[in-house]
């Protein structure tokens, strides 16, 4: 399975509070409407620019700061296909595994705004359309991709009622 | 193979060896969510299909951040949380009572515990050698229902502590340094592990406010092994039974080992937008300040407040000063040790017990291009409410002086 999509690039340390503000704090119980401010401190225009499938492409330490799950929510709402960066926060990213949102550790470096590229879940590949190269990220746990799978913990828990082992 | 003090507190949870990297599924103590992240961790517990809390009196919601509500939003989400606990028997603590991770130390965390909190500051707890960390609100979710999380066994970076902090200097310079040193990611999938002689010197204010602030370098959590200090602490609190002795084995391994000698730390301050931005406060004199905020899980207990006064008695501010209590304790004890009057003969304004201007929702929030130094644990651009404000953390000292001069002023000078 390959996803497609443009590239929407950031730098290093996006904390949660440029990922949604907390002035917006009291739409956290209507994530949809919390989702028209995803990424608004980081890139006013994002939401404007970014099309349904896209990815962000960040730096370092994406997803630092505060444990609002809202982050990687009003992400995935928004339409964010993955977020690729070159290392993640620890609560942003069990987070976004919990609500199934993809995420891929590999490196940025040369990717730019508005590259077009593809990424391959199963080969552990981006492949940079515009720029013509290919970058290998390592697989996530089996028991996390069967967290992902799921479409997020909640899914798995419903199903199972349990952790497994 | 000697153990850490992550490895024996994880191991003794399962009755198994822990090995680290690896993802176990663990039961917890306590499982909690506060105003921001319950209604959402309630949402998902009630989607789970599973009807029942795994224990209701350790689970914990507490109404801290918006508190007293400024919206109708946040006095709804207040609202849902009490039903909640009414219907399932979880514990509320009520708007007022105090900041989460100050009401878990005041009441509930202990040595050898697994605890998770809906709220990154979380690890806080690790003062008290609970392994404490700070999860989403699936997450919570899960735990509420089940009792359990997954967590993968991190490695620790073992900080040396020598001799001891020099007059005016706080903890919150020592963990400032630290994180400084580190960057903002340099521990992260790891938990900080404080050992050496010098922890002797650190009181139980300290260990808070430095366990509080290792998520900022990227940590899973901070670590102090109990001790002296630990047992007095939770004998106070009427909890004296529940203290055990909890070191890490002499011979554990860690991933790195780093000497930090107490006695050459100095009053530091991290500028914004990011707290690994970090120079001594002697760098950046001179900074004219609008606001100063001594509260929060960091900087807002009785020590805090002591050595502002200390700084403030029979003087005037000539910034703007707020004074947020971490708990009801915290004012209550303040109000008998007489804090408040000077604090507030000084110029400061009082907020109630609670998270205040911290994370930018109500009772401070900085106008366009203001300047504001803060005992907080955070300064992201946004983070006071206005992506426009500039927020510098340092200690309630270097804040306390600062408030004195309206200047950004190195404790020791005045
Ligand atoms: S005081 Fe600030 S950092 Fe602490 S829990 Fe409240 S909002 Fe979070």
């Amino acid at each position: 399975m390959a996803w497609r999509g443009k590239v929407h690039k950031f730098g290093d340390n996006i904390s949660t509070d440029l990922i949604i503000p907390g002035r917006y704090f009291h739409l956290r119980g209507n994530l949809s409407e919390l989702a028209k401010h995803v990424m608004e401190d980081a890139d006013p225009d994002f939401v404007k620019k970014m099309r349904k499938g896209d990815f962000i492409v960040a730096g370092e330490n994406f997803g630092c700061g505060s444990s609002r799950e809202h982050a990687p929510w009003v992400i995935k709402i928004a339409g964010v296909r993955a977020v690729l960066a070159k290392s993640f926060a620890r609560i942003f990213f069990r987070n976004a595994i919990n609500i199934g949102l993809p995420l891929i550790e590999c490196d940025t470096e040369n990717f730019k705004e508005g590259d077009e590229i593809e990424v391959d879940i199963e080969r552990g590949e981006v492949r940079n359309i515009t720029r013509d190269f290919k970058v290998a990220f390592t697989q996530l746990p089996p028991f996390l991709r069967e967290i992902l799978n799921a479409g997020g913990l909640k899914e798995y828990i419903r199903r199972k009622k349990d952790f497994e082992g | 193979m000697g153990k850490t003090l992550t490895e024996k507190i994880l191991s003794q949870k399962i009755q198994e060896e822990v090995e680290i990297g690896r993802i176990y599924i663990f039961p917890v103590d306590w499982v909690f969510a506060q105003d921001g992240t319950g209604p959402l961790a309630i949402k998902v517990f009630e989607e789970l299909g599973i009807s029942l809390l795994s224990s209701p009196s350790r689970t914990l919601f507490f109404l801290d951040h918006a508190s007293p509500p400024p919206r109708s939003e946040l006095a709804n989400s207040h609202h849902l949380i009490r039903k909640f606990g009414e219907k399932f028997g979880a514990k509320i603590y009520e708007e007022g009572e105090g900041i989460c991770h100050q009401l878990m130390v005041e009441n509930h965390a202990s040595p050898g515990e697994i605890i998770v909190g809906a709220d990154s500051h979380t690890c806080t707890s690790g003062a008290l050698t609970a392994f404490a960390t700070g999860m989403g609100s699936t997450d919570i979710a899960v735990a509420m229902a089940l009792g359990k999380v997954w967590m993968k066994v991190p490695p620790s970076i073992k900080i040396i502590l020598k001799n001891s902090l020099n007059n005016r200097v706080m903890a919150k310079d020592l963990i400032l340094h630290i994180i400084g040193a580190l960057g903002a990611n340099g521990a992260t999938y790891r938990v900080l592990e404080f050992a050496g002689e010098g922890l002797k010197a650190l009181n139980m204010d300290d260990r808070f406010t430095i366990a509080n602030m290792c998520v900022e370098a990227g940590a899973k959590t901070g670590l102090f092994p109990a001790d002296e200090v630990t047992k007095e602490f939770l004998e106070k609190m009427g909890r004296g039974e529940k203290y055990i002795y909890l070191f890490p084995d002499e011979n554990a391994v860690y991933e790195r080992e780093i000497i930090m000698d107490l006695s050459e730390i100095e009053p530091m301050v991290a500028l914004p937008h990011s707290v690994d931005n970090v120079r001594k406060v002697k760098e950046v004199k001179g900074l004219k300040v609008d606001q100063v905020f001594i509260g929060t899980c960091t900087g807002g207990r009785l020590s805090d407040f002591k050595i502002a006064c200390e700084i403030l008695k029979g003087k005037k501010v000539k910034s703007r000063l707020i004074i947020g209590p971490a708990s009801r304790r915290v004012f209550l004890e303040g109000m008998k040790e007489g804090v408040w009057e000077i604090l507030v003969e000084a110029g400061g304004v009082i907020i109630p017990p609670g998270c205040g201007p911290c994370v930018g929702i109500h009772q401070g929030v900085l106008a366009d291009g203001e300047v504001c130094v803060s005992s907080a644990n955070r300064n992201f651009r946004g983070r006071m409410g206005n992506p426009q404000g500039l927020i510098y953390l340092a200690s309630p000292a270097t804040c306390a002086a600062t408030a004195l001069t309206g200047y950004l002023t190195d404790p020791r000078e005045v």
